[in-house]
């Protein structure tokens, strides 16, 4: 499997690599979004959507193992990629006109994907570990009750609305970044692919950011 | 005295080549890698010679003054290539494309070598086909041409408007394959600075790394140079800023005949100059000259803007001069009437410019279909001179373009020295006095694909040289001349810059040796190089060391050379009393103001033998038409 | 044509050899606005010789945007401000009196500094030597037009094969690399029945090549278009990933 090894680790399929986690991660946000929204059906609805998830918890938990290694392979070589990449100009320029000719979210995938990555890590403490270790509220199945808790805090919720923008520009490039990897640039389909991309990449954004938003401006419930 | 045998073969002329390939000795297929074979340039030709020789398994070293071989000014080619496919069925054949090159050329051009041009170029057209060459094609899939000048037939290939581009990368990419077979050794960033001959014959070439300054030394059982032509003798030109005549010149030096240098060709649509700091005149294609108008003022010393001048004091002098080929006479003819123009103090607001207008054109054809036709060549004349081609004329003046002259080369492209074979522009042979449209990269790659790969071979087995080491002292003598020339330029120390003194020689030749030349100015002309070569050598300032990238001392090297180049292209420009092609000698024309050939007396080749600086002795190759009758062209 | 000079500081990159450290220095002149950059240069080398000082080490040749020698990064843009032209079509009526140019060379781990303005770009040429060619040997080929080959597939790899081998590709690149000048090539004659017999063998052999002469990888931020003086687009990039996947799905090749 030498070969294999060899192709993935070439430009291109490392490219290829990242093309494929991220649109596994997309797909997976969907899924995630549309969890997230069953919160507009108020705490009732979305306490029994997890508490159901809770029933097939060894399904779950493999599709999180495979998960985390879609993570861990995207950011892996993404960071690798990064390093890489610095490596093949050790000089830079003294006047950058990168500006005139490339889009700022395109140049700066290692940034938004940083920082989207330590969001990742405090969401996953706040909600993950809750949900799932033993808070007393979890134990309840009152899930609903946590999210309205977290999002109560104004410092939490800037950052989650800010994370989710950054995401969003991650996203709006990755999206169309990947079938370009793929090959899938063609006159009549890639303009369609883009404007696909931004459609989903603004879906992503409000979907997520709205619930904070949600929460701090019209839940009027009593924590 | 040489002895010019151009060894023709006999036979009719359609069969002289065939003959000549089954005449030809052959080497056994296992030997070929002992012969190492020096290229000197990878243009069209250079590169196709290295590549075909290498396939042939030969042991070759191709060299380039370029960081990369595809660099070679071949690229800048933009209208086509010539080839007698027929593909129109308009009645082309290889006789026709034979004649055509012949007349074209003003009857100062072998016949023989003209019709193996002829009959190997629908080879051409197939070879670069198959290497990858995407050129225009029709709807159906097939090839497509287009018409060019001096031709009533459509037999030009292209590429867009970047023929040589195209043809020049599949030359270098089939040269890649054999330096990736090993055949094939690629030198970049050497330049030849000197030819060496031993016992007569040419063994090797000593060049200059132009990264680390070092002489190089290199040895060979045969030496090809292909390495261009002399235009920038003139200082500005279409040519890239580093062609160079060098090469050719040093092997001038060590007794290679050169033929024919007054042949040059003067390009008539060409950006006029725009000030003392122009390096080059950007070529504009020939094509325009199908919807555009040529004219200037009628009235001397018009200071006025083109659209204020109205219709009747305009002078459409092509058209009135020419009225059967009108905007489409032939290169020599429009560069011509474009000077006498200017001479007549009616070029445009009194510079050396006249107007390539297309008002009626648009008026005719809608500005869309002139966009369709034309609009990359506009575009490029909008970013060079700011100014909107569709709103107000162009401005266009003749440029120096091409030098039908060259090293003398006999039927198997062999100079005068045993050996040294020249092939590409840097020879004279096929042009005559004047060069068609889509001829050059026709000759290029005939000369580099299919002459060179059997004639080469022939004088391998026939001759049988043997393999001169570089310790020889004749290598080593050499080597010490270029290390005593350089060191000799660096301490100077004068007070004018190399591309001073080059403006200065280009601006003797432009005046003088230029498109009208006549026996007092040339007279003259040849005093005043004389006298800036000596100004060179006292009072140039190179600045730099030896060991080191110096461009300044690369471009002082070949000005040393131009400063002698010219001097003898103003002695032959002299000594033919004559107007033919591209050499025009104001007292040889009709009534009419048209060239006046003087076929009794100056139906040779002039190939001059270098005696010293300044001096030369000329021979004669007399040239003999069995085929095609002399006549007079005309284009009324 | 205006009379008018343009008075211009020039922030120009020294560097006298590879091993040297370089840095900028200012120039002050007057040029004229129908001169081109390259021009100006030259102009700007001839009073530094004048005065006994070394000229600023730059490479061009054929001055009309087709041999791609030329090439500077002109305001942190290579081949300066205007899209789709080379170094030497940039004419100076486009800047203002008063500006200030910073000239830099192309930088690239692969294209390193020889002097001053002056890189090495014969990586290009060592990735073409591995696999941009077709192998026919001189004379042994069918007619021109034995292999009909529909118009649109033929300018669609003239397109392609418009390529000058600048370098513009890799200095406009965030990571220097040279996927817009590999992917033209391979594009030119994945589309043409010619390149077929060695598609496969040659994608796989040009990107190996690239990836050890230590270019970067592509992200997608298509500078390399925007700053190609021939406008070759990235869809060629999407070609040659294509094909490499194929290449390595359908081919049983194991070593390249």
């Amino acid at each position: 499997m030498g070969w294999l090894y060899s192709a993935l680790s070439s430009s291109i399929g490392k490219k290829f690599v990242m093309a494929v986690t991220g649109i596994c991660l997309i797909l997976f946000l969907i899924i995630h979004l549309i969890n997230n929204l069953t919160m507009y059906g108020g705490p009732e609805l979305f306490n029994t959507v997890v508490k159901n998830l809770d029933i097939i918890k060894p399904i779950v938990r493999v599709i999180e193992a495979v998960l985390v290694l879609i993570f861990v392979f995207h950011i892996f070589n993404g960071v690798k990629l990064w390093y890489e990449n610095k490596k093949a100009r050790p000089i830079g320029y003294t006047v950058n006109g990168s500006s005139k000719n490339s889009d700022i979210t395109s140049r700066t995938m290692i940034v938004s994907g940083s920082i989207v990555f330590i969001f990742l890590i405090i969401h996953l403490k706040t909600f993950w570990v809750s949900f799932n270790l033993g808070h007393p509220l979890a134990e309840e199945h009152q899930y609903y009750e946590i999210v309205a808790s977290a999002f109560s805090n104004w410092i939490y919720s800037g950052l989650y609305i800010v994370a989710m923008v950054l995401l969003g520009f991650h996203l709006n490039h990755g999206f169309q970044s990947a079938f370009q990897t793929f090959g899938w640039n063609n006159n009549k389909y890639f303009p369609l692919i883009k404007k696909l991309g931004l459609i989903y990449t603004l879906i992503m954004v409000i979907g997520f950011a709205s619930i904070p938003i949600y929460f701090l401006f019209f839940y009027g419930g009593n924590v | 005295m040489i002895k010019l045998d151009a060894k023709i073969p006999s036979g009719p002329i359609q069969d002289k080549w065939t003959n000549h390939k089954f005449n030809m000795k052959l080497v056994n297929p296992a030997n070929k890698r002992k012969y190492d074979i020096i290229v000197v340039g990878t243009g069209l030709a250079g590169a196709s010679a290295a590549a075909s020789l290498g396939e042939l398994g030969y042991n070759v070293k191709v060299f380039t003054f370029h960081d990369s071989a595809r660099r070679a000014h071949s690229i800048a080619a933009q209208g086509g290539i010539n080839a007698a496919k027929n593909y129109r069925n308009d009645g082309d054949s290889v006789y026709r494309l034979f004649y055509d090159t012949v007349k074209g050329g003003d009857f100062r051009a072998r016949e023989a070598n003209v019709y193996r041009l002829a009959e190997v170029s629908d080879n051409i057209i197939d070879q670069c086909v198959a290497q990858g060459v995407p050129f225009a094609r029709e709807y159906g899939g097939l090839l497509d041409n287009r018409s060019f000048g001096g031709a009533l037939v459509s037999r030009t290939f292209y590429a867009k408007g970047q023929t040589g581009q195209q043809l020049l990368l599949g030359a270098y990419s089939a040269m890649n394959r054999q330096v990736a077979n090993g055949t094939v050794k690629l030198y970049a960033r050497r330049e030849m600075l000197d030819l060496v001959v031993v016992d007569g014959v040419a063994k090797g070439i000593v060049c200059r790394n132009l990264l680390t300054g070092e002489i190089e030394k290199y040895s060979g059982h045969a030496v090809i140079l292909a390495t261009g032509g002399y235009s920038n003798v003139f200082f500005l030109s279409t040519n890239a800023m580093n062609c160079n005549t060098t090469a050719i010149w040093r092997a001038h030096k060590r007794g290679a005949a050169f033929a024919n240098p007054c042949y040059t060709q003067i390009h008539p649509t060409c950006l006029p100059v725009h000030g003392e700091g122009q390096s080059k005149l950007p070529l504009m294609s020939e094509s325009l000259r199908n919807d555009g108008r040529i004219w200037v003022s009628k009235n001397k010393n018009d200071m006025r803007a083109p659209n204020d001048i109205p219709e009747e004091e305009r002078d459409y002098y092509l058209e009135r001069k020419y009225p059967t080929y009108g905007n489409l006479s032939p290169r020599d003819i429009s560069s011509r009437a474009a000077k006498e123009a200017f001479d007549d103090r009616r070029g445009v607001q009194g510079k050396e410019a006249v107007y390539l207008d297309f008002r009626d054109a648009i008026k005719r054809l809608g500005e869309n279909v002139i966009r369709e036709r034309y609009g990359n060549l506009f575009e490029m004349y909008g970013t060079i001179t700011g100014e909107n081609p569709y709103k107000t004329p162009m401005l266009i003046y003749p440029a120096p373009h091409y030098t039908m002259g060259g090293l003398w080369v006999d039927y198997n492209l062999m100079s005068t020295i045993p050996g040294l074979f020249i092939a590409g522009e840097a020879n004279f042979s096929d042009h005559g006095a004047n060069r068609l449209g889509a001829s050059a990269l026709m000759q290029g790659l005939a000369d580099g694909y299919f002459v060179l790969p059997y004639t080469i071979g022939n004088y391998l087995a026939g001759d049988k040289p043997t393999l001169v080491k570089t310790d020889h002292e004749e290598f080593n003598k050499i080597k010490k001349g270029i290390e005593d020339q350089t060191s000799k330029l660096l301490s100077i120390k004068g007070k004018r810059t190399v591309d001073d003194i080059h403006k200065e020689l280009g601006r003797y030749m432009w005046n003088k040796v230029g498109m009208a030349r006549n026996e007092k100015g040339l007279k003259e002309v040849i005093g005043e190089i004389k006298e800036l070569r000596n100004e060179f050598w006292k009072n140039v300032n190179v600045v730099g060391n030896s060991n080191d990238v110096n461009q300044c001392l690369e471009r002082a090297g070949r000005l040393a050379d131009y400063l002698e180049l010219g001097e003898l292209l103003a002695v032959d420009s002299l000594h033919r009393n004559e107007s033919c092609g591209g050499h025009f000698r104001v007292e040889y024309q009709t009534e009419e103001g048209e060239a006046l050939r003087n076929d009794d007396e100056f139906t040779y080749v002039a190939a001059w033998e270098f005696k010293e600086v300044g001096k030369w002795e000329l021979n004669k190759e007399p040239l003999e038409f069995e085929n095609v009758h002399l006549a007079t062209r005309s284009y009324k | 044509m205006a009379e008018k000079k343009l008075n211009l500081t020039l922030k120009i990159w020294r560097q006298a050899g590879p091993n040297f450290v370089g840095n900028f220095a200012e120039y002050k002149l007057a040029v004229s606005p129908d001169s081109s950059i390259l021009e100006m240069l030259d102009d700007l080398n001839n009073d530094l010789e004048n005065k006994n000082l070394e000229p600023v080490a730059f490479e061009s040749d054929c001055r009309e945007g087709i041999c791609g020698t030329c090439g500077l990064v002109i305001n942190g843009q290579p081949h300066g401000p205007i899209p789709k032209i080379a170094t030497c079509q940039l004419h100076m009526r486009h800047f203002n009196d008063g500006d200030t140019i910073w000239i830099e060379p192309f930088r690239a781990k692969a294209f390193p500094i020889i002097k001053d303005l002056m890189v090495d770009r014969s990586a290009f040429d060592r990735i073409q030597e591995t696999g941009g060619f077709i192998s026919v040997n001189t004379g042994s080929v069918p007619d021109g037009n034995a292999i009909p080959i529909s118009k649109d597939i033929a300018s669609e790899a003239m397109d392609s094969a418009t390529c000058i081998g600048c370098g513009a590709c890799v200095a406009a690149c965030k990571n220097a690399s040279a996927m817009l000048f590999v992917s033209a090539k391979v594009s030119q004659f994945a589309l043409l029945p010619q390149g077929q017999p060695e598609r496969y063998q040659r994608v796989q052999a040009m990107v190996k090549k690239m990836d050890e002469l230590g270019f970067g990888s592509c992200s997608n931020t298509y500078a390399c278009e925007a700053e190609c003086p021939k406008g070759i687009s990235v869809k060629n990039i999407a070609r040659m990933n294509r094909d490499y996947f194929m290449a390595k799905v359908k081919t049983e090749n194991v070593e390249s």
